[in-house]
């Protein structure tokens, strides 16, 4: 167990860039970290400068109060599960998991009784005397992680481990992990691409964008004040919709209507002139169905819209709207920085899935207006973020950490 | 597949087994002919006869063969054995590591691989009485290697490309120093190739005919091949095709028993299940 310490961490390839850039970044004793990013933000590079793969430019590597910049992997006492799981196909599962253990000379009768008790909590048991290319992918992943728990290690580390599985057995193998890990306590950091895991897996999460911390919250925080406007289309599925808005008063003029901020936030964005606007799809609402009380709290429009998706206990409306070529711009490149390639101007909208709304038609729509953030679009900077809201929300997060824990423990 | 195509493709393979193999046949239906029997214009022996098998294991041609044998036997393992080894090491480095002239490396490799024996055997022949390794063993293990190692290395660098380098860097952070990696993880794995790799080593090493003639003169270092062409029949006027062929069939026979013994070695696919699957 170990607390890992960073800082200004900077990793240079031959050709001068930078992949990772001036990254600080403490983890707590116990604490579950995610590092998250679209492809290419650093996050692998920065996990395998952690257990010793990748030299470090510069900066400091601190793990369990030792600097271990110049240490190899070997020497870091820490376990490591690979996107490709990286089992040795000459050896038994017993064998594999064994690694480690034969590798510090622990006597036969230890190795059986830690092999034994790892593929316990694993669920392994039946499948010790097996070969790995016997075996199915998530048994695979099981013996992968057998291999990182079996020995004491100071901190685990995960490189995307279940994005080879198929979507019902991540979902599976993403409660177990969770579950492991507050069982045994360790200082975790787990990276990932996929925000489901960063969601609910993290006590932090720290977004990485072309090697630079964005932020570094509790997945609460990130979502409901996000820093930045890659944060904020990053984290989230389906995506923040950024709508182009002018400032009118205390209320934003946007393609579906006036929004109205209120005199606080207003006064954070006056002066300026074009804005976006992030709405998540599910501070929309279909007119019809909106609480007679809640209405006032937002604004109603009437749009047209282009698709609907019904999903059983969602429903997504897909609405097209207009925007100047310079905000369109801006979003594209978002958007192909986040991975996905959107191709036109919509904004998707989470509606109640008995809503009658469907596609081709015009329909009335609510929006909620207490929870939206405004950016502004040269610098991405979130400018109705409250600073004091999302400490709130990380600090209760920690909280809970320490509860849990406390109760893995009894 | 249909009746007809399996019947098709049968009757293909009977054919080229057919042509491939006749050569073999007749070497051994010659082999169990007797002097005057050699040419009795069909393709069976008149009557079996262990003549000629006896003139090279127990009779006048043994003292030739039966060295000869112990000879080619000795320097192709030792040449295997050494090539092996360092291919092992050269194909690991040209894997994995980035170091400049890499590419040199392996292109000279090549060039050696390619460069014609012939022309090497003469100046090496002045060279090798000078300095004393002339009809002696070192004398052929080495220019042995010039033929092994090179494709020794290009076959043994395609398997080690084939292994996933995240076994390596897993073995490291399960508490493997880089030999420990090596050994434990990454030989096991390309176990198959290195056979593979032995065996063609093996076999160009006991095919060779030319290093074999030029660079001995008495049974201290001569190997088999060379040994043959000593052959002289029981009268100037008898051709030594019997003995020739017998001991043909002899020098094919451990061959044969190589492929056999190390085709369950050869098993394709053992990195399967390492990765994704």
């Amino acid at each position: 167990m170990a607390s890992i310490e960073m800082s200004h961490i900077v990793k240079q390839y031959g050709d001068g860039y930078p992949a990772v850039n001036d990254v600080s970044l403490d983890i707590a004793d116990g604490e579950f970290m995610i590092l998250v990013g679209p492809s290419g933000c650093g996050k692998s590079t920065l996990l395998r400068m952690i257990v010793g793969l990748e030299d470090i430019t510069s900066g400091d590597m601190v793990i369990a109060g030792d600097r271990v910049n110049d240490k190899a992997p070997r020497d870091r006492n820490l376990s490591m599960v690979f996107q490709n799981y990286a089992l040795y196909p000459h050896l038994s599962v017993f064998e594999n998991i064994a690694f480690p253990l034969r590798l510090a000379k622990v006597s036969d009768d230890e190795v059986r009784r830690r092999v034994e008790e790892a593929a316990d909590i694993l669920e392994l048991r039946e499948h010790l005397q097996r070969k790995p290319a016997n075996l199915s992918g998530g048994q695979r992943q099981r013996v992968a992680m057998g291999r990182a728990i079996v020995r004491a290690a100071d901190a685990f580390l995960f490189d995307e481990p279940l994005s080879n599985l198929d979507a019902k057995l991540r979902g599976q193998m993403r409660t177990e992990i969770a579950r492991l890990q507050r069982r045994l306590g360790i200082t975790t950091v787990y990276v990932t691409h996929d925000q489901t895991e960063a969601m609910t897996l993290g006590d932090r999460v720290c977004v990485l964008r072309k090697g630079v911390i964005q932020q570094v919250a509790s997945p609460r925080e990130l979502y409901e004040q996000p820093v930045n406007l890659f944060v904020a289309g990053f984290i989230g599925s389906p995506p923040m919709n950024f709508l182009p808005a002018t400032v009118d008063g205390t209320a934003l003029s946007t393609p579906f209507g006036t929004i109205e901020l209120g005199q606080e936030r207003a006064e954070k964005i006056q002066g300026r002139d074009l804005l976006l606007v992030g709405i998540r799809p599910e501070y929309f609402e279909d007119a019809s169905l909106v609480d007679e009380a809640k209405k006032p709290y937002g604004s109603t429009f009437t749009a047209r819209v282009d698709v609907t998706e019904w999903l059983g206990d969602a429903q997504y409306a897909y609405i097209p709207y207009e925007a100047p070529t310079e905000v369109a711009e801006q979003l594209k490149e978002l958007s192909r920085e986040l991975d996905s390639d959107q191709l036109r101007t919509q904004a998707v909208v989470s509606i109640d899935s008995t809503s009658r709304i469907r596609e081709g038609r015009e329909a009335e729509f609510w929006l909620d207006a207490r929870k939206i953030h405004v950016f502004d679009p040269k610098t991405g900077e979130n400018l109705t973020r409250d600073a004091e809201a999302g400490r709130k929300l990380t600090e209760m997060a920690a909280e809970d950490r320490v509860e849990q824990v406390e109760r893995a423990k009894v | 597949m249909s009746t007809r195509e399996k019947v098709g493709w049968g009757i293909g393979g009977l054919i080229i087994i057919v042509y491939c193999l006749f050569p073999v046949a007749w070497i051994i239906s010659l082999s169990f002919k007797s002097s005057d029997d050699i040419s009795n214009g069909q393709f069976l022996p008149t009557a079996f006869s262990g003549e000629n098998y006896e003139q090279i294991l127990v009779g006048d041609a043994a003292g030739l063969f039966l060295p000869a044998l112990v000879n080619s036997f000795g320097i192709c393992l030792i040449a295997t054995f050494i090539s092996c080894l360092l291919s092992m090491f050269a194909a690991y480095a040209i894997a994995r590591l980035d170091f400049p002239g890499k590419k040199l490396i392996l292109s000279t490799a090549l060039a050696v691989a390619i460069f014609p024996v012939i022309s090497i055997v003469t100046p090496l022949f002045n060279l090798w009485r000078q300095i004393g390794l002339y009809n002696t063993w070192p004398g052929l293990i080495i220019p042995y290697l010039s033929l092994t190692l090179p494709i020794s290395i290009w076959t043994l660098s395609a398997f080690f490309r084939e292994i996933p380098w995240e076994m390596e860097q897993a073995a490291q952070v399960d508490g493997a120093t880089p030999w420990q990696a090596f050994r434990k993880v990454i030989v096991p794995l390309a176990a198959p190739g290195v056979f593979t790799t032995a065996i063609i080593a093996f076999f160009l090493a006991w095919n060779d005919f030319v290093y074999g003639i030029s660079l001995t003169s008495t049974e201290a270092a001569r190997p088999v091949p060379a040994a043959l062409g000593l052959f002289s029949g029981a009268s100037q006027f008898e051709s030594p095709n019997g003995p020739i062929a017998a001991a043909a069939v002899i020098v094919t026979i451990p061959v044969v028993l190589l492929v056999l013994l190390f085709q369950r070695r050869i098993v394709a696919g053992l990195t399967n299940g390492a990765v994704k699957g």
